[in-house]
């Protein structure tokens, strides 16, 4: 601790033992958590020959854009096609389905209704239901409707995250307070119009934490296309890269594609979680002291 | 939950009215903001659970060998089918296992990387706290695809080590799998309890440090009591996904012959789906949610008697 007595030698060995020890814990810890990536990237940059025959943790020949290249190219871009379809599952429904949580949660805050605790209640409980338990029911009533296969199959279901209805109502209560409403409804401004141009705003932080829990879960959620999806251009990559993982041992080639495209795939996410780091720390204390 | 609305010191009849003139003037808005996302739910949510209870109580019944095949109701055929089923029971009891290990594993690990940044011990915080938290955005699949090439004997860079342990061996396996998983969530749950650490005002530790209390002690006594909420959250959120582990098991099916088709519960599910035979897959997954629903509703209450909460 930095206000440690200075006079007593004794002590301040004792706060360089226990640094020393804080630190080696630290440094041992950050080459587990970052080897395999590091892995992941050495082992991207290589040909296939020297991918087997190199030390997997350090460079050979820097061969990353020619594999890329290979990448994209493999029957039609295929690849190229799972990270938009990703982009478009995974960010457009933590887009959209952050907004709906959103609405819910503030009205659920800051208005006074008719079944406000039984909506909360049944929301909440939707928390702890597990999403792999509705990925098959969800395929046979698509199918009933004959939808499955399709878009909108992986798209809709995934809209839903009643967790972020449980943190909008806490940031909401939080972050906007009664008066400033009731100086907005003073001015004459709707309440729609006032939750937009008002609340929305000082909302954002929470919003955007709302956004990352969402966009991982759906991004995470492996089951729903597994089952939902036969046609390979509308996989999300993750389903992709396994289903090619699956034929390495028949088409030894595959493998390199897969170590490529796992590096491609987690680097956006990596990129943006290191920007929209301190959102997760703040939306997190808020969610975790409740 | 507390109520939300303040209400303004004003005379009896006023606040009457303007009760009145909100409900009026909120009326249109409440259901614009509840509904969107109460249709969704009600649709995706809702609905699918009720059809998998509906789906769970019939059965496909035949006329002969080779007549074809009708739906009949068959009340609780399918789930005594769950419960003469073995090789779903001893999944169950896989995650059991693997959960009453990993998750106080990964939670201690979490929690001890809290204090230690905490501290003030460490120099370079904010680089430890990214470094740790970057495994969480690499999904579960691509993770256990990178670890099973670690893994596996001929590829990998711990070659000394893969070569003396077989990791993908039926006895080491699902050990492996905890590894990816704990290797995903450290990070993750360090945040979490670190977050509500930065919580704590720094006057709590003031009066246990005149007193002569060390850091280790200010951590036991102090921190770790009033984080306590923070890992019970942790715990219920590990909990539930202990019992759905798929992917990292899916994965793992292309690296060992050791992980078979109902390995863990979900996996049941799926291959039990794919056979097809839809009403006993349902079957599954009902009493799968509702072991998910107890254990960790159970944990909760557990845990708030013992005053945690």
């Amino acid at each position: 601790m930095s206000v440690l007595a200075p006079e007593k030698p004794k002590k301040i060995q004792e706060s360089l033992l226990s640094r020393t020890g804080a630190m080696l814990i630290m440094a041992v810890c950050t080459v587990y958590f970052l080897t395999p990536i590091w892995w992941l990237f050495v082992g991207a940059s290589k040909s296939s020959d020297q991918f087997t025959s190199t030390n997997p943790l350090w460079f050979a020949d820097f061969n990353l854009f020619a594999n890329i290249g290979d990448l994209f190219a493999y029957r039609d871009g295929v690849f190229l096609r799972w990270m938009l379809n990703s982009v478009l599952y995974t960010g457009g429904a933590a887009l959209i389905g952050t907004l709906l949580a959103a609405m819910c949660g503030y009205a659920l805050a800051k208005y006074r209704f008719h079944g406000r605790e039984l909506i909360f209640n049944v929301v909440l409980s939707g928390v702890l239901v597990p999403a792999t338990a509705l990925a098959l029911p969800l395929f046979l009533l698509f199918s009933k409707v004959d939808a499955t296969n399709t878009f909108w199959s992986v798209f809709l279901p995934s809209l839903v995250n009643p967790f972020g209805v449980y943190l909008a109502r806490i940031y909401a209560t939080a972050s906007v307070p009664d008066d400033l409403l009731e100086a907005a409804r003073i001015d004459g401004s709707g309440e729609i119009r006032t939750f937009f141009k008002v609340s929305t705003r000082l909302m954002t932080p929470a919003l955007i934490t709302i956004f990352l829990f969402h966009f991982v879960a759906v991004w995470n959620n492996f089951l729903l296309p597994l089952i939902m999806l036969g046609d390979e251009r509308l996989f999300p990559v993750t389903l992709g890269l396994y289903s090619w993982n699956t034929q390495v041992n028949q088409i030894p080639e595959l493998r390199g594609l897969v170590i490529i495209g796992a590096l491609l795939s987690i680097t956006p996410l990596v990129v943006a979680f290191l920007f929209l780091q301190r959102f997760w720390r703040n939306g997190l204390g808020a969610g975790a002291v409740k | 939950m507390t109520q939300t609305m303040t209400t303004v010191d004003v005379p009896e009849g006023t606040e009457a009215r303007t009760k009145r003139a909100r409900a009026v003037r909120y009326g249109r808005a409440v259901p614009f903001f509840v509904v969107p996302f109460g249709v969704l739910f009600l649709l995706f949510y809702v609905l699918p659970i009720g059809y998998a209870i509906v789906q769970s109580l019939y059965t496909v019944e035949r006329s002969g060998t080779f007549g074809p095949a009708r739906e009949v109701f068959g009340g609780l055929v399918q789930y005594q089918r769950v419960f003469e089923n073995g090789p779903f029971w001893s999944s169950i009891g896989r995650v059991l296992l693997f959960g009453v290990v990993q998750v106080p594993v990964m939670l201690g690990l979490a929690l001890l990387l809290a204090l230690l940044l905490d501290s003030g011990l460490v120099k370079g915080r904010r680089f430890f706290r990214l470094a740790f938290f970057v495994p969480y955005a690499i999904p579960g699949v691509i993770a256990a695809i990178m670890w099973g090439f670690l893994y596996s004997p001929n590829l990998s860079p711990l070659k000394p080590i893969t070569s003396a342990v077989d990791f993908l061996s039926a006895g080491f396996v699902l050990w492996a799998m905890a590894n990816v998983v704990t290797w995903v969530y450290v990070g993750y749950n360090m945040l979490i309890i670190y977050s509500s650490l930065l919580a704590i005002p720094a006057e709590v530790y003031e009066a246990a440090r005149i007193d002569g209390a060390g850091p280790v002690r200010i951590a036991w006594s102090i921190k770790i009591p009033l984080v306590m909420p923070a890992i019970v959250l942790t715990t219920v959120f590990s909990i539930i996904g202990t019992l759905q582990l798929l992917a990292e098991p899916q994965v793992f099916r292309s690296f060992s012959s050791a992980v078979s088709s109902t390995y863990t519960p979900n996996l049941t599910v799926y291959s039990t789906s794919s056979i097809p035979n839809f009403n006993l897959a349902a079957a599954f997954s009902v009493v799968l949610a509702l072991a998910t629903f107890v254990l960790s509703f159970a944990f909760l209450k557990f845990t708030q008697r013992r005053g945690v909460q």
